[in-house]
This record gives C-alpha cells, sequence and structure tokens, in this order.
C-alpha cells in the first residue's frame, strides 16, 4: 500500500491543482464547503465532476438527478473497462476487500497499477495504496478551491487540463511489450479518433478500448514479442 | 444560490451527488464483475492482456486532436521524457511547462 502511494507521488501536485479548480467551480454554481467535500469524496472522478456542474441547479427533481446520474455513468464508462482489465489481477481478492477497495478505482491508479504489472508486480495493494492516496489529495486539495476561489484562476494556464492526458500518454511508453502492440493500440487509436469525429460525448474511449481488445483477442501471439 | 452559506447541504443537492457516487461506484465495479463471470479462453485473455493499452490510446489520441496543438505538444513532450528517461515525474514536468510556454506564446 506504501509503495503505491509513493509511485503516485509525481501525478500528486497536478491532482492538486485540478481539485483546486474543481473547488471554484463548485463555488460558481453555488455549492456550499460541505456539498463540495462530500462531492469530491464520495464521487471522486474528476472529469465527471467538472461536467456534472454543467447541469447543477439549486432546484432538484427525480428528473434532473436521474440526467445528472445517467451523465455521470456515460463519462465514468470507461472504469468498467478499466476494471475488467484489472480482473486477473485483483479478481481473487476477498469480497469484503475487493468491493470497498474499488471505490477507490480511478484513471491514475489504474494506469499505475498497469504498469507496475507490466513490469512484473503482483501486490494488489500497489492499486489500493495508489488509490487512497489520491483520494486524500483530491479530497483536501478541493477546499482551497472553494475557500479562495482557487490559487489560480485559470488552471489551463499552466495545463492544469493536461494533467491526466499527458500522464497516460507516458505511460504509454511502458505498457509497450513487442511490435504486436503497434497493430492492436492501432486499431484502437483510429478507431477512438472516428469515433469522437462522429459522436459526441466519451463513447470514444469505450469503441477504441473495445476495438483494440477485440484485435488483440484476434491475432495469435507473437514470437517475437518480449 | 446560498453561496453565503458555507456549511449547510440541501437535501436536492446531496442527493445528486449520491446519485453520482451510486452511479461512478457501478461503473467500478461492473468491469470486475463481469469478467468474474466470463471464463478465460486464451481468446479473453488475449483480449484483456490488449485492454490496458488500448484504454490508454483511445483516451489520450482523441483529447489531443480535441485539444489543439498546445494538447498535442505537451502530450507529445510528455511521452518522448518518458520514452528518453522513463520517469513519470519528469514527463509530468515536460509536459505541462511546454503547456504552460505554449499558452504564454498565446498559442
Amino acid at each position: 500500500m506504501l509503495l503505491g502511494a509513493r509511485m503516485i507521488m509525481p501525478i500528486v501536485p497536478g491532482i492538486v491543482f485540478f481539485a483546486s479548480a474543481f473547488g471554484t467551480a463548485a463555488a460558481q454554481k453555488g455549492m456550499s464547503l460541505t456539498e463540495t467535500v462530500l462531492m469530491s469524496g464520495l464521487v471522486y472522478a474528476g472529469a465527471a465532476q467538472l461536467v456534472g456542474l454543467e447541469l447543477w441547479t439549486s432546484s432538484w427533481s427525480p428528473t434532473t438527478i436521474l440526467g445528472v446520474a445517467l451523465l455521470t455513468f456515460t463519462i465514468n464508462a470507461r472504469l468498467i473497462l478499466q476494471g475488467a482489465s484489472l480482473q486477473p489481477w485483483i479478481g481473487g481478492l476477498p469480497g469484503p476487500v475487493l468491493w470497498p477497495s474499488l471505490f477507490l478505482l480511478t484513471d491514475a491508479n489504474w494506469v499505475l497499477g498497469e504498469r507496475y504489472r507490466a513490469s512484473g508486480g503482483r501486490d494488489a495493494g500497489v492499486l489500493i495504496g495508489a488509490g487512497a492516496a489520491l483520494w486524500l489529495f483530491w479530497v483536501v486539495g478541493t477546499i482551497p478551491g472553494r475557500l479562495a476561489g482557487g490559487f489560480i484562476t485559470r488552471p489551463e494556464q499552466f495545463g492544469i487540463d493536461l494533467v491526466m492526458p499527458i500522464f497516460f500518454a507516458a505511460m504509454i511508453v511502458p505498457l509497450w511489450k513487442g511490435r504486436r502492440d503497434a497493430v492492436v493500440w492501432g486499431i484502437a487509436g483510429a478507431v477512438a479518433l472516428a469515433a469522437w469525429a462522429i459522436v459526441p460525448g466519451y463513447a470514444f474511449i469505450m469503441a477504441g478500448a473495445l476495438s483494440g481488445a477485440l484485435a488483440g483477442a484476434l491475432l495469435p501471439e507473437a514470437a517475437d514479442a518480449e | 444560490m446560498r453561496s453565503d452559506d458555507l456549511l449547510g447541504v440541501d437535501p436536492g443537492t446531496l442527493a445528486a451527488i449520491v446519485a453520482m457516487m451510486v452511479a461512478t461506484y457501478l461503473c467500478r465495479i461492473l468491469g470486475v464483475w463481469m469478467m468474474g463471470h466470463v471464463p478465460i479462453t486464451p481468446f479473453v485473455r488475449r483480449g484483456l492482456a490488449a485492454l490496458p493499452g488500448s484504454i490508454v490510446v483511445a483516451t489520450v489520441l482523441p483529447m489531443a486532436v480535441r485539444g489543439g496543438p498546445v494538447a498535442m505538444m505537451a502530450i507529445g513532450a510528455g511521452f518522448a521524457a518518458m520514452l528518453v528517461r522513463r520517469n513519470e515525474l519528469l514527463a509530468l514536468v515536460a509536459g505541462l511547462t511546454v503547456a504552460t510556454l505554449a499558452r504564454a506564446a498565446g498559442l
């Protein structure tokens, strides 16, 4: 667990600034400090929280609540695939450990966990420790943004909106296992770009990732890998 | 708007937050749960092995294109730094530095 917390540290400054940007946006929507912290602590999904705020209202009805839940589901549907990819690794954990731990699953600890596993690691505590450390920084980082209106008024000035894409792009390097990946990832990337151009929203991740997985399933294992 | 009320919790807002939490938690567990009920044949195993890289590539490429030249340069810089030094912190610093400089230059 401590190893995971230590491994996730490089992205922590970016996540704190991102959390602060969310706090600022929540303040602009009239959310109280308690509500803002509750949202970060319970939802713990940056993109969904920011996009969800676009639908924020001061008078909720069952319809608007269902609407925000559905929007959240479509944005976070990528976690379904991330969970599927983790199953062979963590599926054997006892249920009372596995299901609560999955509350901490998010992009950054998922990709870190996959990187750790690709380099031969097997300790599921890395995934959980990294998730717990990130959760803490995410929740605490929300507070100054909500209180002070953010330490920085325009986070995109420093590329804070690009923290996750940059981290993901860097992780492509250690995930590379051989020339076979070029075919699989090429298909995943091409389908994702095509889906992004055609379908609004975040469906491109699902379309691209599933196409890549199908390509990987159909391709015989290459003899030259490794 | 109740922005003067620092600590209060509006019941409707709380319901919306809980609904978002449930939707997100479902996404977090569904994939693990479903794959626990699928026989892991060689076909499925190869597909699962291909999934992590495919998710990463399918996320990054459209985000780079959507973000325009600045995003492409910043993401490219992070990737290049990782390729050379295999250090996540360095990759993030390189990417964010490029983004900051490019945006300061008005790109």
